[in-house]
């Protein structure tokens, strides 16, 4: 009997497969679906502090734009309440999750300010949270700081969180550091719990009519898994008490097959279910199933890691030379040299 | 109130009238038609909030609260529901109270239970006022209905039990009654009744017996029959001891809240001396100057008494001549109302009436005007009544509180008398919106509630749509306060915008050793220089203790923006000591808390530091013993400026419009036009600066702004000489017109800052995207730099009207705008469309305008946008009222109609006189084209010329054709309203006009909701916004009134949005002036009300039209068969309705509260756009034509019978 079950961040899985933070994991009805079709566990939407300090901002100006400003106007809108705005919005969500899932729910926090890290994480759990995920995501850009300035900040968030909060705790990193695996170690160091590789970036584009700069949502594609395929199976051997998640390119049973195999405990997926909808983990979950069994495995923890660097015959193969390999592997063909 | 005994736990409030009346009202009702009308529109607010939030009536039902299409509306539902049984009620005023006339009397002839709540309200006559007197109530004292009034918000509150009560027990409808604005608006602190309180007086029994009476079928009856000569009059009669009951049953009723609270009233209430012998008859608000002023003059040593009249109808004669003293000899009725002709105020002649019944005439007696539109009413003024009272020189009808130096009726105020006050009086300057108001309405409550004191506080605001000035008046103290009067003498002023000191007499209010906090850029050290020398000598003088806070800076800081609320209020209390120190923050904090967690934590917690900071940043400056600097107050309107400019315009935009006489006012409410450049507002904070060299010509900066503050003229080289240095200008680009040069020059004290020129700019560098041809600067670095440049751009001659195209953007942009400066709020979304209007037909135009946003900035005092060009022509606009618009503009057109008729017959008729060819010139002209206006007028100028010359227009037919001459030209008139009149109130007379098939042309400036009352919903609200009345988001898609038109087959219709197209609505308002029938354009016009950043209004049109939100389209009919009437002119969408939507507050707002409900409105308004462009589609390939009129049948020959053969 071919078992999936898996642990991510100290909680038993019922499979590998993770709903990650998206569209599909802000809703009630799109959540108790995840479930249904087999998600073994969500992480819900980030909360950006910036965006819903930000929209109680907006609203509170808006409503007080022209208020009593002449004697027939006191007001131009309905006294209305909307103490659900910002993060008691996305507490509330928490908190109904976990009272409608029986899956593990993992909040995401995204602040800005020192101190409302630790402040909103510790809301989270208060609101049932079973575990938190840290979302690093800021563009450092200013150039007067270094690197290491940088990552010091990022760490003493993480410290900051780390001793606020008792349940398990997770930190979505970008992929673009320095030195990734040292930054890696250094969060492990700090006390995450586990690894989220990676977070995806949304790059910004030009409008070429109107000369604006236009955020795009790109969702990832299959092949975007490498990137975390490679950093999962260098760290798998370094960090064996860390779990690591893979995160971006998660579209088949196939690839979290790959994840399992360089050391993941979890594959997460967005892209592919906003793609072929919900239904789609339950096809991945069966996609691994049959992979499994057609190569005689039995367990997720016997096939975790089996292909990781440790564990391969050439761990270059991770490395810079899989890069001149690839590049002289391409075969030119006779219509891109016209 | 005659006296109080404390009851058993009070519990107190502190609300203003409206409130204190809804609350009662709500209680006792379970049917609410309203429609929104100043100051009662916040009683149907409140009714509706409430019930929205499920608050039961006293019988635990939640009441239905429905808003009505006019209060014609709402007094036939209201009739409807109480017919039914039901228990109904109705909040009106002013003009609305008209409207409901004709269902008065039938609600009392059919002997209904009923009560209405009214915030009484000048009536318009000469012009509209929102403000406060009786005028209207005393029109409608003959429907029957009983009138109780009541003087003070606490009366406001038991009035309203009292009435509910008694028109129960009586049959008798109430009219509950009491000042708009001073009582309506005014916040006290009163003691609430309570559910047992209700209970008690709205008798179980008289419910049911009322509910009995509604009509069933399974008891029928016959009710509102017709009736014949001989039973009507008897009928009529048979109501008589109905009305006898009622003054009794309210003395019953007023005794049983007295056992139940204390309060104790009476049908009319004296004080004063015992054995008074003067004694003044009053009814209002005012009871409570006249009772001060009664006190003290008593103290004195002086025999006066107040007659407090509170039942009106039936009027109670026994009572008011058992109350009057024996020892009266004199009797001054003061009337809040005028009625011209009469032989005296309505009031007056009860009063007269009834003494004179009861043999009890004094041997003087008079009657006093006061109050008109909440002219004040101070113990000065009631002092000079008192003191003439008896003088037989001064005649039996006389005014007070103005000078009447026409037919000298007015009585003089004793300028030396003030009343003592043990009170703190409290008086803060700021502007609309700055939160200045809604701070001292929190301060208030907090010292209200949280304090033994009592409290009042009143707001004067002015009606300037942006950058209106508030003052507001605070009084707290250990006594109940009556005070019904501005503060004369404060003890503590506050000036929340550092700019009114040069505009307001700010310090003037200020009383020696008072103190005087001021929101200063500067700090403490810095501020002095920087105050206008006539402000530091107050200072000086009074013996100020000076006070300053940078609130701008610290609120920035802090991240909440403009608003300053909670940062000046710290350091009000702080500074008054009002209460001990360390209970200022927690309870501002608490406040805080109460209004704003409902809006997210940010919004709390950035108050919250705002607090914290405002206290360390407060600095007491150190007064100098003389002023220093040379900044003075502004100056008066420059030489240039019109005699009545500067007799008249000039004070009241110096905010002593109360100090002109009687003399000095138009005697019929005609004002001249083009005044609003007079009136310097300098409200902008930043200001668009051109840039030549990347300018492209595009006149789209011109066309958008609201608020006519950029131009555009071109010019030929040599009126450059004498430019000032600094003037820019650029070769104009043009085939037609070479060698011009163009000017974009923008007006420093007129712009708003608003930045729809910039976002608008097409023409960005090709090297820094962000800088355009106009980039916002601020309006300080500029303001010097620019007034030159605008002296010498103004100087420059217009462009001939016939030299540029009037069919696209850029030829528009360049002619003259006769809209300017008006006092919209920045970014309004109706004005361009004005403007424009101006542009292509200013100089032979008729506005009629409807009530409304757009009838204030265009006509409220003190000045108008509307203006005339070089000739003196120019717009001729009036405003009629709210509901009839489409009519008065349509006897506009026939008026013009029949003098054009009259003097082409008549031109006609002498053309043997006039010459052959200058009469065919003139019958045969054709003016459909500006050179073809050009040349009509010189024609008519020929033979004006000629009639002078000829002296022929000695006899009556040429001297009438020289008065109609000019009416030769033609005349367009455009009727202009808002969706709230197209819509509603005004929508029959709108279909009317629009099947008429006269040439008129309509234009909506559709907000799609009531603007200018606030935000109600109208029926052109869209479906899934959030509005008042429509707090859950408008269930119901928007009436399509184009559809309405369009079904006429011979209205021409367009859908426009200037920032959709702006071509597409030049030409749109062309093709309706052209056309020779009706046309209706209906405009968007983006409004504050939409709850968006108004500098990316264009935006969100182009948004609107690009999702299929608001289509662009012309409906253009034609007689020629075949032809496909309907041109869609935008774009199938491209966006979702959504995307448009959500980035609107109003539609947001039901998103963040409300976020499953507004999905499935979102998704029924998507709905709603695919079916319309669908429709629309469809609609532009149907083949429609008009019917040709048939040739006449030729007439027969003479000699030809039907046969034709020759007889």
């Amino acid at each position: 009997m071919t078992t999936l079950t898996t642990r991510y961040l100290g909680i038993e899985l019922r499979s590998p497969i993770v709903a990650s933070a998206g569209p599909l994991t802000g809703h009630l009805d799109t959540l108790e679906r995840l479930e249904d079709s087999g998600a073994a566990a969500v992480v819900l939407p980030s909360l950006f502090e910036e965006e819903v300090v930000g929209e109680s901002m907006r609203l509170h100006e808006t409503l007080e734009q022209g208020l009593e400003q002449n004697p027939e106007t006191v007001s131009y809108f309905p006294d209305m309440d909307f103490s659900d705005l910002g993060p008691e919005r996305h507490l509330r969500l928490v908190e109904q999750a976990k009272q409608r899932l029986s899956i593990p729910v993992i909040a995401s926090v995204n602040a800005i300010a020192p101190g409302t890290w630790s402040r909103y994480a510790t809301e989270m759990v208060e609101a049932g949270a079973d575990a938190i995920e840290l979302n690093l995501y800021a563009v450092p850009n200013d150039p007067s700081r270094s690197a290491a300035d940088v990552e010091g900040e990022y760490l003493a968030t993480l410290r900051e969180v780390r001793s606020a909060v008792s349940v398990p705790l997770a930190v979505k990193l970008s992929p673009f550091f320095s030195s990734t695996g040292h930054f890696a170690m250094c969060a492990v160091d700090a006390g995450a719990d586990g690894l989220v590789l990676f977070n995806r970036f949304y790059q910004p584009d030009l409008d070429l009519e109107t000369l604006d700069v236009v955020p795009e949502l790109e969702l990832s594609h299959s092949w975007e898994l490498r990137l975390p395929l490679r950093w999962i199976a260098i760290l798998r051997g370094r960090l064996p008490r860390t779990s690591l998640a893979a995160s971006t390119g998660v579209y088949s049973g196939a690839d979290v097959a790959k994840a399992l195999l360089v050391g993941a405990d979890v594959a997460m997926m967005t892209s592919a279910l906003l793609r072929h909808g919900i239904s789609r983990v339950g096809l991945v979950e069966q996609e691994l199933l049959d992979w499994m069994q057609e190569h005689d495995y039995e367990s997720v923890s016997q096939l975790r890691g089996s292909v990781s660097q440790g564990a391969v015959a050439d761990p270059t193969a991770f490395e810079r030379a899989n890069y001149i390999k690839v590049i002289s592997s391409v075969r030119v063909s006779p219509e891109s040299l016209t | 109130m005659a006296g109080t005994t404390a009851s058993a736990k009070p519990k107190w409030a502190c609300i203003d009238g409206n409130e204190a009346a809804a609350r009662v009202a709500h209680a006792l009702s379970e049917v609410i038609a309203i429609y929104p009308i100043t100051p009662a529109s916040p009683m149907g607010e409140l009714s509706d909030t409430w019930s929205a939030a499920g608050r039961p009536n006293l019988w635990g039902s939640v009441p239905e609260v429905i808003e009505m299409q006019s209060e014609a509306g709402a007094a036939g539902a209201l009739h409807g529901a109480l017919q039914k049984g039901a228990l109904a009620t109705t909040f009106t005023s002013s003009q609305g109270l008209l409207l409901m006339v004709p269902n008065m009397f039938k609600i009392a002839g059919e002997l209904t239970s009923a009560v209405m709540h009214v915030a009484a309200r000048a009536v318009a006559t000469h012009a509209l006022s929102i403000f406060g007197d009786q005028s209207d109530v005393m029109a409608v004292r003959t429907t029957g209905w009983a009138m109780l009034c009541a003087s003070s918000v606490q009366e406001a509150h038991d009035f309203a039990l009292i009435a509910h009560s008694a028109t129960l027990r009586t049959r008798v409808p109430f009219l509950h009654f009491f000042d708009g604005f001073r009582t309506s608006h005014e916040i006290d602190k009163i003691e609430l009744l309570d559910d047992d309180d209700l209970r008690a007086l709205v008798r179980e029994a008289d419910v049911l017996e009322h509910r009995a009476r509604g009509l069933t079928p399974d008891r029928p009856v016959l009710r509102g029959s017709a009736q014949n000569p001989d039973v009507y009059f008897q009928a009529r009669e048979a109501v008589n001891p109905f009305y006898d009951a009622v003054p009794p049953t309210v003395t019953e009723v007023m005794e049983e809240l007295a056992s139940l609270t204390g309060r104790r009233y009476g049908l009319v209430d004296y004080v004063g001396a015992p054995d008074a012998e003067r004694v003044v008859v009053v009814m209002g608000s005012a009871a409570g100057a006249v009772a001060e002023t009664v006190e003290e003059l008593g103290r004195r040593g002086e025999k006066v008494g107040l007659l407090t009249v509170r039942l009106y109808r039936p009027f109670p004669a026994d009572a008011l001549v058992a109350s009057l003293p024996k020892t009266t000899r004199a009797v001054a009725v003061l009337d809040r109302t005028k009625e011209p002709g009469s032989p005296g105020e309505p009031l007056y002649l009860d009063v007269s009436a009834s003494l004179a019944e009861a043999g009890r005439l004094p041997e003087t007696l008079i009657g006093v005007r006061y109050g008109l539109a909440s002219k004040e009413l101070s113990p000065g003024m009631v002092k000079g009544v008192f003191d003439d009272l008896g003088n037989p020189a001064r005649g039996r009808h006389l005014t007070v509180g103005i000078r009447d130096d026409v037919t000298h009726r007015s009585l003089e105020p004793d300028p030396e008398f003030a009343l003592p006050t043990a009170a703190v009086q409290a008086v803060f300057y700021g502007l609309g919106a700055d939160g200045t108001v809604g701070a001292n309405k929190s301060s208030i409550k907090i010292i209200g509630e949280g304090t033994d004191s009592y409290v009042q506080a009143y707001f004067v605001i002015d009606s300037q749509k942006a950058g209106s000035v508030t003052v507001s008046h605070l009084r707290f103290g250990p006594d109940p306060i009556r005070s019904t009067y501005l503060i004369e003498k404060a003890d503590f002023v506050a000036c929340h915008q550092f700019g009114l000191l040069e505009k307001m007499k700010v310090l003037d209010v200020a009383r020696d050793g008072s103190t005087f906090l001021l929101n200063s850029p500067y700090s403490a050290t810095e501020t002095w220089p920087h105050l206008p020398v006539e402000v530091q000598q107050q200072i000086i003088d009074k013996h100020i203790r000076f006070y300053v806070v940078d609130a701008h800076s610290l609120a920035r800081e802090v991240g909440l923006g403009g608003r300053i609320n909670t940062i000046m209020q710290p350091c009000f209390f702080h500074l008054s000591g009002v209460m001990p120190q360390s209970e200022v923050v927690p309870r501002v904090k608490d406040t805080i808390d109460k209004a704003y967690s409902k809006r997210g934590r940010a919004v709390v917690e950035r108050n919250y530091a705002a607090v914290d900071r405002a206290l360390e940043s407060l600095s007491e400056v150190a007064v100098p013993d003389v002023p220093a600097g040379d900044l003075h107050r502004m100056p008066p309107p420059p030489d240039a400026a019109p005699e009545f400019v500067k007799r008249v315009t000039a004070r009241l935009i110096a905010g002593e419009g109360d100090l002109l006489p009687v003399s000095a006012m138009p005697v019929d409410g005609t004002f001249p036009t083009g005044t609003a450049k007079w009136q310097k507002r300098q409200i902008a904070l930043d200001m668009p600066v051109w840039d030549p060299s990347l300018c492209i010509d595009c006149g789209k900066c011109a066309v958008v702004c609201p608020h006519t503050a950029i131009r555009m003229k071109i010019y030929r080289p040599d009126a450059l000489k004498g430019a000032p240095t600094g003037f820019q200008s650029k070769p104009y680009r043009s085939r037609d017109l070479p060698d011009r040069l163009l000017t974009v020059q923008v007006l420093p004290d007129d712009c708003t800052g608003c930045g729809l020129c910039v976002a608008i700019c097409p023409a960005h560098s090709k090297t820094e995207v962000k800088h355009k041809s106009l980039d916002m600067e601020p309006v300080d670095s500029r303001r010097e730099t620019e007034r030159p440049l605008w002296e010498f751009f103004d100087s420059i001659p217009e462009v001939p009207r016939e030299e540029v195209r009037h069919d696209n953007v850029r030829g528009v942009a360049l002619l003259e705008p006769l809209f300017e400066f008006s006092g919209a709020c920045a970014g309004c979304g109706e004005t361009p469309y004005l403007k424009l209007l101006s542009q292509l037909f200013g100089d032979r135009m008729i506005v009629a305008n409807a009530t409304g946003c757009s009838s204030i900035y265009g006509g409220n005092l003190p000045t108008t946008p509307w203006s005339v060009d070089r000739h003196g022509r120019g717009p001729a606009w009036s405003n009629s009222l709210f509901e009839d618009n489409a009519e008065f503009g349509l006897g506009l057109r026939l008026g013009w109609e029949r003098q054009n008729a009259e003097a082409r017959r008549l031109v006609d008729e002498w053309r043997e006189l006039i010459g052959e060819e200058l009469a065919d010139a003139l019958l045969d002209a054709d003016q459909s084209n500006e050179t073809g206006v050009t040349s009509q007028r010189e024609h008519v100028e020929r033979l004006k010329e000629m009639l002078d010359r000829s002296g022929a227009a000695s006899g009556p037919a040429l001297r009438s054709l020289s008065s109609l001459a000019d009416e030769l030209v033609e005349k367009v008139v455009w009727i202009v309203g808002g969706d709230g009149w197209a819509y509603d109130i005004g929508f029959g007379g709108l279909d009317h006009v629009l099947a008429s098939g006269r040439n008129v042309n309509i234009l909506v400036l559709d907000t799609e909701v009531y603007s200018n009352t606030g935000g109600q919903a109208s029926k052109a609200t869209p479906r899934g916004a959030a509005a008042k009345f429509a707090a859950s988001g408008k269930p119901s898609s928007k009436k399509d009134l184009g559809a309405v038109a369009r079904n006429y087959g011979t209205v021409y219709v367009a859908q426009v949005a200037l920032g959709g197209s702006d071509i597409q609505t030049v030409r749109s308002l062309l093709e309706a002036v052209a056309w020779p029938g009706p046309s209706l354009v209906i405009a968007y016009s983006s409004c504050i009300a939409h709850g968006i950043d108004m500098s990316t209004s264009l935006d969100q049109q182009k948004a609107a039209v690009a999702s299929g939100y608001w289509p662009l389209y012309r409906f253009h009919p034609s007689p020629e068969p075949g032809t496909t009437p309907f041109q869609l002119d935008s774009k199938a969408p491209t966006v979702p309705v959504a995307d448009f939507a959500l980035a609107e507050t109003r539609f947001s707002m039901l998103a963040q509260s409300h976020p499953g409900h507004s999905r499935h409105l979102l998704a029924l308004a998507q709905a709603d756009a695919d079916e319309r462009w669908r429709y629309y589609e469809q609609l532009a390939g149907v083949t429609r034509s008009l019917p040709r009129e048939a040739a006449p049948e030729p007439e027969p020959e003479p000699g030809e019978n039907d046969t034709g053969e020759a007889t």
